[in-house]
């Protein structure tokens, strides 16, 4: 990040967060939201906004006041920030659809934990000008949206052969339950890992022999 | 959930029906982080456990105190300031009381405050309406259940180690594969108090 601070083009800051620097799949930040409730891709999806708004409120916040805060205490103050606007996504959800809230529990308090967040408000909003966090706010908040997505619809095709709730596969499809259970979580997360290293490792020279031994 | 479960289901529930990392995914940073060693494992499950244990009273104390002043609405901001200071507290006493256990949870102790899993105990308990005793049960079974999922996953890192793996999978992918393995084995608990 440091190396980029002369960037004329902080356009970098919002692609960097969706792709180089995706939180969840490169940087491997945030999972307990990430395998919890991407059992559906409705859920994951609003998770990934919910995620992002608080994200994009907090980086703005931290990054307007971080002349003023002193430095031993920052760490409560970001937490304070940020659970000052968990509250109010809490509340917006809670009264835009009561079914939604429920599904998604207290896992919706629980982004004020989400290490993505506070990292963020860490490492950039607290070293950078407002117009730069809030584009690093939306690609980090972006790329977490994806891959909330890609795994909840993966989730939710296999697991009950529908998406957004609409069925896809065929009435022969048999559901793979596992998928929506705990334990497909961490498979799907397991398998979309794969799948990107194997895409990345494609880019690169194949090793020699050599190098091989 | 039943309406009034006893002590014992409670427990049970938390920390093999339930449980928090492999069921809640909850504090899945340091299961994924630390599990690596079973001793350093054992040692962080203990560090969480106690932590959960004494937040957990100071929130029961919290929403308590709250709901009699009518402003719910205060109740995460709360908790996480009382789970930050309660981290900064239970170092100052472990430091001044027992230097041996303060060198051996070392690193531990401050990463505890952004453990999602101190702040589930605090939310879930609040959600379900339990009583003190309940809640203590509760964080105890809990803790129980997260240091069990944190030593298994070490012993079974342990011997990853020494095995062959693929380049492709090495690292997180194999790790996340093993943890679902780890929660299908836990989902035979469910059966216990169906």
């Amino acid at each position: 990040m440091t190396t980029q601070r002369n960037d004329p083009v902080p356009v970098n800051d919002f692609v960097d967060g969706v792709l180089k620097r995706n939180p969840v799949f490169v940087q491997l930040l945030g999972m307990c939201p990430v395998l919890a409730v991407s059992n559906t891709a409705r859920n994951a999806l609003a998770m990934g906004l919910a995620t992002g708004f608080v994200l994009l409120m907090s980086n703005l916040v931290v990054s307007l006041l971080r002349r003023w805060v002193p430095t031993q205490v920052r760490i409560v103050t970001f937490i304070l920030i940020i659970a000052t606007f968990v509250t109010i996504v809490d509340y917006a959800i809670q009264a835009i659809s009561l079914d939604l809230h429920k599904a998604l529990g207290a896992f919706i308090s629980l982004i004020v934990v989400n290490c993505l967040i506070l990292g963020r408000a860490e490492a950039f909003a607290s070293r950078q000008p407002p117009s730069r966090s809030i584009l690093d706010a939306l690609g980090m908040g972006t790329g977490f949206t994806i891959a909330l997505l890609s795994l909840g619809a993966v989730r939710e095709l296999l697991g009950s052969g529908s998406l957004f709730g609409v069925r896809v596969l065929g009435e022969s499809f048999q559901e793979w339950t596992i998928m929506m259970l705990p334990p497909g979580g961490f498979f799907v997360l397991a398998a979309w890992l794969l799948a990107i290293n194997a895409w990345n490792s494609r880019s690169f020279r194949p090793p020699t022999v050599k190098e091989a031994v | 959930m039943m309406d009034e479960p006893s002590l014992w289901a409670i427990f049970i529930n938390a920390s093999l029906v339930n449980n928090f990392v492999l069921a809640y995914f909850l504090g899945i940073c340091p299961f994924l982080g630390v599990s690596s060693k079973r001793e350093t494992a054992f040692r962080m499950g203990i560090a969480v456990t106690f932590v959960m244990l004494i937040s957990s009273m100071a929130a029961y104390g919290i929403r308590a105190l709250l709901m009699a002043a009518g402003a719910p609405y205060l109740q995460l901001i709360s908790f996480i300031a009382v789970i930050a200071s309660t981290v900064q507290l239970v170092e100052m006493f472990v430091k001044k009381f027992s230097p041996t256990l303060f060198r051996a949870l070392g690193i531990f102790l401050p990463l505890i405050t952004t453990n999602c899993a101190i702040l589930g105990v605090a939310l879930f308990q609040s959600n379900r309406q339990y009583s003190f005793i309940q809640s203590f049960v509760f964080a105890l079974g809990a803790g129980v259940g997260f240091t069990l999922a944190l030593v298994l996953m070490a012993g079974l890192r342990e011997k990853l180690e020494l095995s062959e793996t693929p380049d492709l999978v090495k690292g997180a992918t194999i790790t996340l594969v093993l943890a679902g393995l780890l929660s299908v084995c836990f989902m035979g608990f469910a059966g216990l108090f169906g």
